[in-house]
């Protein structure tokens, strides 16, 4: 017999965590507990009296809410069990969410954010016992302003979708400065725009206009030039696109807007193949905003915490969210006296915790750390784009002979015409060996859509791992596309049978709704 | 003088000379210029980032972040009674343990397939929420409280095809000022005044503002101030009446002794779940839920997602999935409900743990004791001279307001006095609620023992001298 060991064999032979854990309601058991509480001194009971009798009838609440029981180890143990059946950036190779910059959160910045000098600080204390937060706030602030070139920034917004929300707020108010607030009533953004552009300023009262690519899939200049007139309040787009291509004429769509009297906000929640190269100023942009857990390392949280952080012009500057993080040379303080603000985007100040990461992360990389998280991330993408396209199937529609820049969206129209298997279904089968995968935002304007980025994050052995998994599988859809239609097989769960998630008889978002129902049926 | 070797970045695997120059060949490419030939030259920064000289070592950037950390003076580290949506209790370590972990911590939008455990966490917390509230439908986490509030007042518009809302004249000016934007341009707001002896919404105003036009009343209970809104029955019978929702914000850790407001007839209810477990953070502790019951005409209305339970092709196996996607922007852009995106999904796991560890037992433990201190609270400061607490005679809890003008002293005066005993005394109200004067909030919860509120006490008598 050999003790000789065979060597890996390509795709891995993944399966997750299958712990067939039941709903936390069912691991109940009557009288348990997961924690206990102060007892209440006899003295502060006596004094207090039958604080309860005080409630009138109808506010007292008499029967406990129907909580599970458990002791402490069974709680964690539910927990853990639920986590170790999910992937995160940790653990995978997770270049399969394109737009949404999955990259390495360093652990040094969670741990300096566990400290209680963080974590315990009240956001109304004295401003004298959190002179380091606000120093913190301050200094973050002044590196996000050279990293744009804009003059001033609020880092109040909770996440990248708030941060556009605020910078149409902003726009709104500017316009209405100018007693332009009922004119100029249509916002200008273009479909391979993160949706949240045109939902945000509908939400504040505008109407969408929304550009299509041109053949080459670059938003349409002409288009453009015909959407823009004296209604127009802004322009609300991203560059590079989720295509990864860069708009060489971002400036000339920035005058046109410019032209007649409008605004230009550039979501940069693709900056991540961009820093230190080219800047929201140099193009002429008014407002800007950054996802701090994209571009700058947060962590992504699920679906966070994240942070987000909204640059402007010197123009725009006071409509800013406040506070704002002020320094006298002396001290820091919060500046309230900003009587042209839209006001709060969310409570205090921003994601606070989230914010020192980001800060952390910049700190460590400096200015030509910066530069090298870009190139790498671009070189990456660029590698992964050749890579990919020697799949049989796969294309990578639009600007043909034009490289990307930190991302691409690859269409399966090819594979899914020849085999019948959707984009939707390498997704689910990808799943198998141990990585995650996405499509697209909606609408599918790319056919079959898959959106890679590989940030600077990954290894050229990790894209060669995540290459080699999309060719096996794309050589399974020609050979057994049945095998694809059904899977997950390795993963915690099998194929989910979603119709009950879209009728109202059936679909069921707690477990009290789903017992009745299931009861009624 | 050799020059310096090429650092390699310990967070940029492909940060080797060899690797760039590897991936260099394999992509064709001469140098990463080829990349960036896109972008026109006037575009291009010319010059390096003027940026402040890197930390690289771990070591250096620990130190220099803890330096700066140490400049603050924490909540342990000193006595502080301030609250006013931001609010100091236990955290226990589990609820910490379970959000470090990698798998949720650095996971983002993943499938039902590869992160069913946060689909699984995420609606399991949406189900004791919904315990909680006496509920059956409640969001995956959005932003925070006053998020939380805006959009819950934006459905009640959609819902009733309404353009205005009264709106208790107690909320914070914060989140008065947050519903105001959000609601603009085509809900109207306006403010139902209260009682200026117990601080109860006026009823007999309420009766005056409503009308077939008003698509929500909204006010909180407890209130902003915190007393116990004790009229709320006949608050949501009058908005009723009036075709109206009634829109209740609630402190989720007062619900195992205060009925959720679908017992008093909420339609939806809102707020925050800081208090659920997660630190405070300076303000980054927040996520907003909204909870209705589960009515198509309302569930229709949520922008945010809402995870649901689903079978798989195996007997016995629990899927997940989004309910009703299409009404979101993620599915439809602006023709979706408002707007959807990255929030605080970790939080609403951690809040999970926090409602199975608490249990039905911790929860009413929790809620009675927070009453019985801050009653306990409010005596002993009623007693100091010259200081008085003019909605005394309400039931509170958690927070209270007290007035010093008795005393002749500002709510500054007293802080400042009190800080210099490393106490941090109540939010000062004086230009929130000017017609409460010299007033400040502050918050009692179970972490205060007897000790640290006779410490209070003896504090504020010293000060008010």
């Amino acid at each position: 017999m050999s003790i000789q060991i065979g060597k890996k064999p390509i795709p891995r032979r993944f399966q997750q965590a299958r712990w067939d854990e039941p709903v936390i309601f069912e691991l109940s058991e009557a009288g348990q507990r997961g924690v206990l509480l102060p007892e209440v001194e006899a003295e502060v009971q006596e004094q207090a009296g039958d604080v309860l009798a005080a409630l009138p009838d109808n506010l007292r609440r008499k029967t406990p809410p129907a909580l599970p029981e458990m002791s402490q180890i069974h709680v964690l143990r539910h927990f853990d069990r639920l986590s170790q059946e999910n992937l995160g950036v940790d653990l995978n190779i997770d270049i399969g969410q394109g737009t949404c910059t999955m990259k390495y959160s360093p652990k040094i910045n969670d741990q300096l954010a566990r400290s209680p000098k963080m974590s315990e600080l009240h956001p109304l204390q004295d401003e004298a016992t959190v002179q380091g937060m606000l120093e913190i706030m301050y200094r973050l602030e002044q590196m996000l302003k050279e990293i744009s070139g804009m003059e001033r920034f609020s880092l109040q917004p909770g996440a990248g979708s708030a941060a556009i929300y605020a910078n149409v707020a902003m726009m709104r108010a500017y316009h209405a400065a100018r007693g332009e607030a009922g004119k100029r009533d249509e916002v200008i953004t273009t479909i391979f725009s993160h949706p949240s552009n045109a939902a945000c300023a509908k939400t504040a009262g505008y109407k969408i206009i929304t550009l299509y690519p041109n053949e080459d899939g670059y938003p349409d200049l002409e288009a453009l030039k015909a959407a823009v007139s004296e209604r127009t309040a802004a322009l609300m787009i991203t560059n590079p696109e989720d295509t990864g291509i860069y708009n060489p004429r971002i400036a000339e769509f920035v005058e046109t807007v410019h032209g007649v009297g409008g605004l230009c906000s550039y979501d940069q929640a693709n900056a991540n193949g961009i820093l230190g190269i080219t800047r929201a100023r140099e193009a002429g942009f008014d407002l800007c905003h950054f996802n701090l857990h994209k571009t700058f390392s947060t962590p992504h949280g699920c679906g966070g915490p994240g942070a987000g952080a909204s640059g402007v012009t010197a123009a725009l500057a006071p409509f800013l969210p406040k506070p704002t993080v002020e320094f006298d040379g002396q001290k820091y303080y919060l500046d309230f006296d900003r009587p042209q603000s839209v006001g709060k985007i969310r409570p205090w100040y921003g994601v606070a915790q989230n914010l020192l990461k980001a800060y952390a992360w910049i700190m460590s990389l400096g200015a030509e750390g910066l530069r090298e998280v870009s190139e790498i991330a671009v070189l990456n993408n660029n590698y992964l784009l050749n890579q990919v396209l020697k799949i049989r199937g796969v294309s990578a529609p639009y600007a043909r002979g034009k490289r990307r820049i930190e991302q691409v969206r690859y269409s399966w129209e090819q594979l899914s015409a020849d085999t019948g298997v959707q984009s939707e279904e390498i997704g689910q089968r990808i799943v198998d060996f141990g990585m995650h995968y996405w499509t697209s935002h909606h609408p599918f304007v790319v056919p079959e859509p898959m959106t890679l980025e590989p940030t600077e994050s990954y290894s050229k052995s990790d894209m060669d791992e995540y290459v080699a998994t999309l060719k096996h599988i794309a050589e399974e859809a020609y050979s057994d596309p049945q095998m694809i239609h059904n899977a997950p097989y390795h993963s915690t769960i099998h194929h989910i049978e979603h119709e009950c998630l879209d009728n109202p008889q059936e679909w069921a978002v707690t477990w009290r709704a789903y017992k009745r129902k299931m009861n009624q049926s | 003088m050799p020059e310096k070797p090429k650092i390699v970045y310990p967070y940029i695997p492909n940060s080797t000379p060899q690797a760039r120059a590897d991936l260099l060949d394999a992509s064709g490419a001469a140098s990463v210029e080829d990349f960036y030939a896109e972008i026109p030259a006037n575009l291009r920064l010319q010059r390096p980032l003027n940026l402040p000289k890197a930390l690289l070592a771990e070591a250096e950037l620990s130190r220099h972040v803890n330096g700066l950390l140490a400049k603050n003076t924490s909540t342990q580290e000193a006595l502080s009674f301030l609250g006013a949506g931001c609010w100091q209790h236990q955290v226990p370590a589990v609820c910490d343990e379970i959000n470090s972990r990698g798998e949720f911590l650095t996971a983002y939008a993943g499938d039902p397939y590869e992160d069913h455990g946060r689909f699984q966490a995420l609606f399991e917390y949406e189900s004791m929420m919904g315990e909680l509230l006496n509920m059956e439908v409640v969001n995956v986490p959005n932003y925070d409280g006053f998020q939380a509030t805006a959009t819950a007042l934006r459905m009640a518009a959609r819902v009733t095809g309404r353009g205005r809302v009264l709106v208790a004249a107690t909320v914070s000016a914060d989140k008065l000022s947050k519903i105001r934007d959000y609601l603009t341009p085509d809900i109207q707001v306006e403010t139902l005044p209260y009682q200026p002896a117990s601080g109860l919404l006026d009823l007999s105003a309420l009766k005056q503002q409503i009308s077939e036009q008003i698509a929500a009343v909204y006010f909180e209970n407890p209130a902003y101030l915190g007393w116990i809104e004790t009229g709320a029955a006949e608050i949501a019978a009058l908005a009723h009446q009036a075709g109206a929702l009634c829109v209740v914000g609630v402190d989720p850790i007062s619900l195992g002794v205060i009925n959720p407001p679908a017992d008093y007839g909420g339609d939806i209810a809102c707020g925050d779940i800081q208090p659920l477990g997660m630190h405070m953070n300076y303000g980054g502790g927040h996520g907003g839920f909204i909870a209705s019951k589960d009515e198509p005409k309302i569930v229709m209305e949520y922008p945010s997602r809402l995870f649901g339970i689903a079978p798989t092709r195996v007997e016995g196996e629990y899927g997940f999935g989004d309910v009703a996607y299409e009404r979101t922007s993620f599915a439809l852009r602006e023709e979706g409900k408002e707007w959807v995106g990255t929030a605080a999904a970790l939080w609403g796991i951690t809040a999970g743990v926090y409602l199975a560890l608490m249990g039905p037992q911790g929860m009413q433990e929790i809620g009675l004791g927070i009453m019985q201190r801050t009653r306990y609270a409010m005596k002993k400061i009623a007693r100091l001279p010259g200081v008085r607490l003019p909605f005394e005679d309400s039931p509170h809890f958690k927070e209270f307001v007290v007035n010093f003008e008795g005393a002749g002293k500002t709510v500054a005066e007293i802080n400042r006095r009190l800080l210099e005993q490393n106490i941090f005394g109540g939010k000062d109200l004086s230009e929130e609620f000017p017609e409460l004067g010299q007033s400040a909030l502050y918050c009692v919860t179970e972490v205060h023992t007897q000790t640290d509120i006779d410490r209070l006490a003896t504090a504020l008598n010293e000060a008010i001298q």
